[in-house]
């Protein structure tokens, strides 16, 4: 192999992709063989780099300069400009305050993140096992394995009070430890890879950006608890993940670091991938465990916990992936240095991925302990456009709205719980002012009864209660007992529900209850959507001192609603209006508004229709 | 791979090939590559060095470019920058002076003063 004097990283992480990474990285190959620079370069496919926002992104060492949005026809620019005469293209550079930002490190998005269990993801390429090497790899593993018995292998744990990172935040060490002290014949360890909530790709990102990292951190908790084989268990919509931890089972299959006798000790292991079919409830570990067996992915009572009857009924543990992506970094630096980074309950770093309306929407990772406004505004760059923060949903369709008021709110497991939202797997979704919090809490209300898996009845009649009371309240049809009864309603299902899945669901609308009862009382009381989200409780209106009678809207309305002449301008009739907005858009002066509140001809209407109907009956 | 030397010796290798990214080097050779340095030949005196370098397997040396110097008339330019010392730029390079640069300079570490043009940085 020839002497390589660029390393060119073309992030390959799912975001990236989809805005066109894989054309880019064909062009560059094309250009490269053109020019006769193959043999001077290399081009590297890496895991998420995390900025998902400036996609495709490419990182250029030796300088380590940071190229965003780029598209293929730049490729020939960089390769002439950068690579033969070494002038990095300034245009496609990120721009702070009017100065070009040179290199990654110096990319704002970066400044107050620490990377423990990201460390390689955006780095290494992630189908090389000699890279992951380069940086330590599976030296953790041999470290433990040469001079660690597992007991020992537990306390390092322990002593770095590592939490699992799928939600509950459950002290690590316990699960091994109470798995390490049972007595069986076969034990096993599982990874948890059903990363199912809307708008999280923490769980993916790792998978796809490090899979070796996770490969040696299972095999870690494995040695500790004393097992010998493992699962992944990641869902079918994963196939990169897939595909990525496969190769890295083969890989350290080919090298010995996987079968028998590992590092030339009694330890042997095998793992292997099984897909998931995409059930949320299937990231319940009862769940996940009855999947894994090729049983319907119901969950089932604890106890019996999965530490006593897991997996084929025998002692099994089972850790999510950025769990067990902190394990390989904890036994190098140590659990001393793990532990001296956030609260005094919360150690370590948290994954959070970030997106809404947030200007940088990626994926990051921040010590614990610190507030969701540096969480935001410094790492996440603040709102898009001129917007307002409003509200923040942390943790997904089980977790909780925060408002303005907890900015300040350290991020960790405690400080988040006592607010009604939690850590959640790390899933961050930044709302700005025109969000209708009883929308966002029907939307995740309408994810979760789809996702009930129907066993228990508090959570399958329950939450479908709920659902529909909700969208009652934004057709307009809600009264005013509604917001007892989904009080009254969210507090039951969360007590009486079997598994997780149940006993969080409700948490959306108890949080908004909580913190936007204002919105629902207007929803209710005023028929009107101070957002202007929900269709049924707002209106269009025609400005006539503004209409010029162009007679656009009339012509482009599907449901030919609006009537009028030049003469006289142009009118909506409000009960045939389905509120497509198109009106709104195509006026070339502006002269139609979206106004919250139901007509008052619409209110009329539906009392008509009401009154007929009781004729009828 | 049956021990902790095994991957010791994978691991110094693999990084080896990263040190791109930030590895540690002792030389870096950086190559004018502006507008008149490629009219003079600058990329064959960068391919040089790269041939040269991977030859001879030195594993701490990094090669990489820059672009206009300021210095056309005495074009390909090239600075040699080790860690603790005073960089050393050499003018009107071509693929032999390169060679003798990689020979004395590099490897034996004494300055072929009849090709310097500057010296500091």
């Amino acid at each position: 192999m020839s002497l390589k004097r660029i390393d060119l990283l073309i992030c390959c992480g799912s975001g990236c992709v989809s805005a066109g990474a894989l054309k880019i990285k064909e062009r560059f190959h094309e250009v490269l063989a053109q020019q006769g620079l193959t043999n001077e370069i290399n081009i590297i496919e890496t895991g998420c780099m995390g900025p998902c926002d400036y996609g495709p992104v490419l990182v250029v060492y030796p300088e380590g300069t940071f190229y965003k949005a780029v598209t293929p026809q730049d490729v020939e620019e960089i390769v002439g400009e950068h690579f033969v005469k070494g002038r990095p293209v300034q245009r496609l550079m990120l721009r702070e305050e009017e100065k070009v930002v040179a290199a990654q490190k110096e990319v704002p998005f970066y400044q107050k993140q620490v990377k423990v269990a990201l460390a390689n993801c955006g780095y290494i390429d992630p189908e090389s096992l000699e890279e992951y090497i380069a940086t330590g790899g599976y030296e953790a593993l041999g470290k433990a394995l040469t001079e660690l018995d597992p007991q020992q292998t537990i306390e390092v744990v322990k002593r770095s009070g590592l939490r699992g990172r799928g939600g509950g935040g459950f002290p690590t060490h316990i699960k091994w430890q109470l798995v390490q002290e049972q007595k069986a014949d076969e034990k096993f360890i599982v990874c948890n890879g059903d990363e199912g909530d809307p708008g999280a790709f923490m769980d993916r990102s790792l998978l796809e950006g490090d899979p070796h990292r996770i490969l040696e951190g299972m095999m870690l908790a494995a040695y500790a608890i004393g097992a010998n084989k493992g699962y992944f268990y990641i869902r079918a919509e994963y196939p990169l993940a897939i595909k990525r931890i496969r190769n890295a089972i083969q890989q350290a299959k080919t090298a010995g670091l996987m079968g028998q006798d590992i590092f030339g000790t009694a330890f042997n292991f095998e793992a292997e991938v099984r897909t998931g079919a995409g059930a949320f409830v299937c990231g319940e570990e009862m769940a996940l465990i009855h999947s894994l067996e090729g049983q319907r992915g119901n969950p089932t009572p604890k106890p019996p916990y999965p530490a006593t009857n897991g997996l084929w009924g025998k002692p099994t543990v089972v850790n999510n992936v950025e769990t067990l992506a902190n394990l390989p970094t904890i036994f190098i630096k140590g659990a001393d240095w793990f532990s001296s980074m956030g609260t005094a309950t919360s150690k370590g770093t948290k994954v959070f991925a970030l997106t809404g309306d947030i200007r940088n929407t990626g994926l990051v990772e921040v010590p614990m302990g610190i507030t969701l406004r540096e969480l935001i505004f410094d790492v996440g760059g603040g709102m898009v456009g001129d917007h307002q923060f409003k509200a923040v949903q942390l943790g997904g369709p089980s977790g909780g709205c925060l408002t303005k008021e907890h900015l300040d709110v350290p991020v960790d497991y405690e400080s988040l719980k006592a607010r009604g939202a939690m850590m959640g797997s790390g899933g961050v979704i930044v709302m700005n002012e025109q969000k209708c919090m009883v929308n966002v809490a029907k939307f995740f209300m309408e994810f979760c009864v789809d996702e009930s898996c129907g066993k228990c009845s508090p959570c399958r009649i329950g939450l479908k209660q709920m659902y529909d009371i909700l969208a009652r309240i934004t057709a307009g049809e809600g009264t005013q007992d509604d917001i007892a009864e989904l009080q009254r309603l969210g507090e039951a299902v969360s007590k009486l529900s079997l598994c997780g899945l149940g006993q969080s669901a409700p948490n959306p609308v108890l949080s908004t209850l909580r913190y936007f009862r204002d919105e629902y009382e207007a929803h209710i009381r005023d028929k009107a959507c101070p957002t202007k989200v929900c269709p049924d409780l707002l209106h269009f209106m025609i400005d006539k001192s503004r209409c010029i009678g162009c007679s656009l809207c009339a012509r482009k309305c599907p449901v030919t609603c609006i009537s009028g002449s030049r003469e006289d301008k142009y009118t909506i009739h409000q009960p045939d209006c389905i509120k497509c907005g198109n009106c709104q858009d195509v006026c070339p002066v502006k002269a139609i508004d979206r106004i919250p509140g139901m007509h008052a001809d619409v209110l009329a209407h539906r009392a008509e229709l009401t009154k007929n109907n009781e004729y009828e009956d | 791979m049956k021990t902790l030397a095994d991957l010791k010796k994978i691991r110094e290798k693999a990084q080896e090939e990263m040190k791109l990214r930030g590895g540690k080097v002792r030389v870096k050779i950086v190559v004018g590559m502006g507008t008149s340095g490629i009219a003079m030949g600058a990329r064959e005196v960068m391919k040089t060095f790269l041939e040269e370098i991977s030859n001879r397997n030195l594993t701490d040396v990094l090669v990489t470019q820059t672009g206009e110097k300021g210095l056309s008339s005495l074009e390909p330019v090239v600075d040699i920058i080790e860690e603790g010392k005073a960089a050393v730029t050499y003018g009107n390079m071509t693929p032999d002076k390169v060679r003798k640069v990689v020979v004395e300079h590099i490897v034996n570490g004494r300055v072929v003063s009849e090709y310097v043009v500057a010296t500091g940085s």
